[in-house]
């Protein structure tokens, strides 16, 4: 299954890339693969925006505007007038409170 | 559910829970041992989250806690302090000695709570020191689940607490497989999946979420649908407002079904729409059959109606999916939100119409 591809902010500098491979291990949808000790663009569509190989690339090589493909946030966003905003996180007051600061 | 002490470490106050099973004695306090079989309770307690029944309580508290027997040199595994999350984890553990980290995600599950940042590089640093975890193993290895990576930056955690991140596989069924290898993910592990399952224990939620909002809407026109040129007539009600009623709760309920499960095979990409499509295949189909009568005014809300419905109720179901991006969301919904709504008044204007003016096959 694949969807809107040519929406997807993803951006990859290859010249600040030290072939670590984080991003191919912690990419769901193998948007990066490995050549030559080098990472490259495998499936740069395939990007959901998750953000998880911009968060994890030490040599600040990615960059992606992360978020929530949700459309319910979207609009709730929308409509509050702020950035989406996932509704699923629940209200907060009906959580134990945590022993840790 | 249990006392904590300050450290936020749960200790054998939460002894009475029927997932823990005695504790573990280590160099810093007595770890809580779960149990790494679900009972019927835990399994009826899954059932009833998936109809989003108490889904924002189903909690256990933050902390370390141990599988088996662990040793300083056991691998320790985190998770999300959702409950359906913390099973998983421990149902994959059955017969190995390994000690699970959970961190405080206000029970949600390891990926949401990653994308807000709640299951993320502090908690873990914080979660890591207040359980004391560097006394209690002799290594310096945390395994996370791959899909709490949105969250946790790898490097920042090994700057702040000295613990170096590996990120496990995305399902915790494949955690054996993935520990016995000496933690290597094979690239099956590492791929995000939205099967028919996967797609099909969603549907329950959607139907309760979006539920209230279709008896509501039925029940405006149950009530409307008693407008006549002749003022307003209980007979009416029952042709017109128990018919449209049906209609809405119809489409809403074959689009939260037929949504998900036919997803990879409804033609287009934007989730507008797929559902768009499916709409109209469902008035289509509705209307071949004979199960639409009525006047030519009402038809044509209906042909307008049912198709705004199930777009709207298939586009709602990217939250739910494993592979749109927000770009991508917000992109179809430039233009599927603004044909919703034209979609939405046009037809509800031609229906409201229809009330007063006859004319039509079924006349």
């Amino acid at each position: 299954m694949r969807y809107l591809e040519n929406a997807v902010s993803l951006e990859f500098d290859e010249k600040l890339c030290n072939g670590c491979g984080m991003c191919v291990a912690v990419c769901p949808h193998a948007v990066f693969d490995l050549e030559n000790k080098q990472a490259i663009l495998a499936d740069r569509g395939a990007c959901m925006e998750c953000g998880a190989c911009a968060r994890n690339c030490e040599q600040g090589a990615i960059r992606v505007r992360a978020g929530v493909g949700c459309a319910a946030a979207v609009l709730s966003g929308m409509l509050s007038g702020g950035e989406p905003s996932c509704g699923c996180s629940g209200d907060k007051s009906k959580c134990p409170p945590d022993g840790a600061p | 559910m249990t006392t904590r002490p300050k450290d936020g470490s749960p200790t054998l106050g939460c002894a009475g829970a029927p997932w823990i099973d005695g504790a573990v004695h280590t160099a810093a306090n007595d770890v809580p041992r779960v149990r790494t079989e679900l009972s019927v309770r835990d399994r009826f307690g899954s059932a009833r989250i998936r109809w989003g029944i108490g889904r924002m309580r189903y909690q256990v508290p933050p902390g370390l806690y141990a599988a088996g027997n662990p040793s300083p040199g056991s691998p320790v595994l985190v998770s999300a302090n959702y409950k359906m999350s913390f099973d998983r984890l421990r149902a994959a553990l059955r017969g190995r000695d390994a000690w699970i980290l959970i961190l405080n995600t206000d029970g949600i599950n390891v990926w949401c709570a990653a994308g807000k940042g709640t299951f993320g590089t502090e908690e873990v640093v914080r979660r890591v020191q207040s359980t004391a975890l560097d006394r209690i193993v002799s290594h310096r290895t945390l395994v996370v689940p791959q899909l709490g990576a949105p969250g946790v930056s790898a490097h920042m955690v090994r700057r702040s607490c000295g613990f170096r991140v590996v990120y496990g596989p995305v399902r915790a069924a494949d955690l054996p497989v993935y520990l016995d290898s000496g933690l290597k993910a094979q690239l099956e592990m590492r791929r995000v999946r939205f099967d028919l399952g996967d797609r099909a224990v969603l549907i329950p939620v959607e139907l309760v979420m979006g539920g209230t909002y279709a008896l509501l809407i039925a029940a405006v026109l149950v009530l409307l649908g008693g407008l006549t040129s002749r003022g307003y007539s209980l007979a009416s009600v029952r042709t017109n407002g128990l018919a449209g009623a049906g209609l809405i709760l119809g489409a809403f309920l074959c689009s939260a079904v037929l949504g998900p499960v036919l997803l990879p095979w409804l033609p287009g990409r934007a989730f507008s729409v797929k559902g768009a499509i499916l709409g109209l295949v469902m008035i289509g189909a509705l209307t071949a059959g004979s199960g639409l009568t009525g006047s030519w005014l009402h038809i044509a809300a209906w042909a307008l109606l049912v198709p705004t419905i199930a777009s709207f109720v298939v586009m709602n179901f990217t939250g739910a999916s494993t592979y749109t991006s927000l770009s991508g969301v917000q992109r179809e919904m430039r233009f599927a939100v603004p044909a919703q709504i034209a979609g939405a008044v046009i037809g509800f204007g031609l229906w409201l119409t229809g009330l007063f003016v006859r004319g039509g096959p079924g006349t």
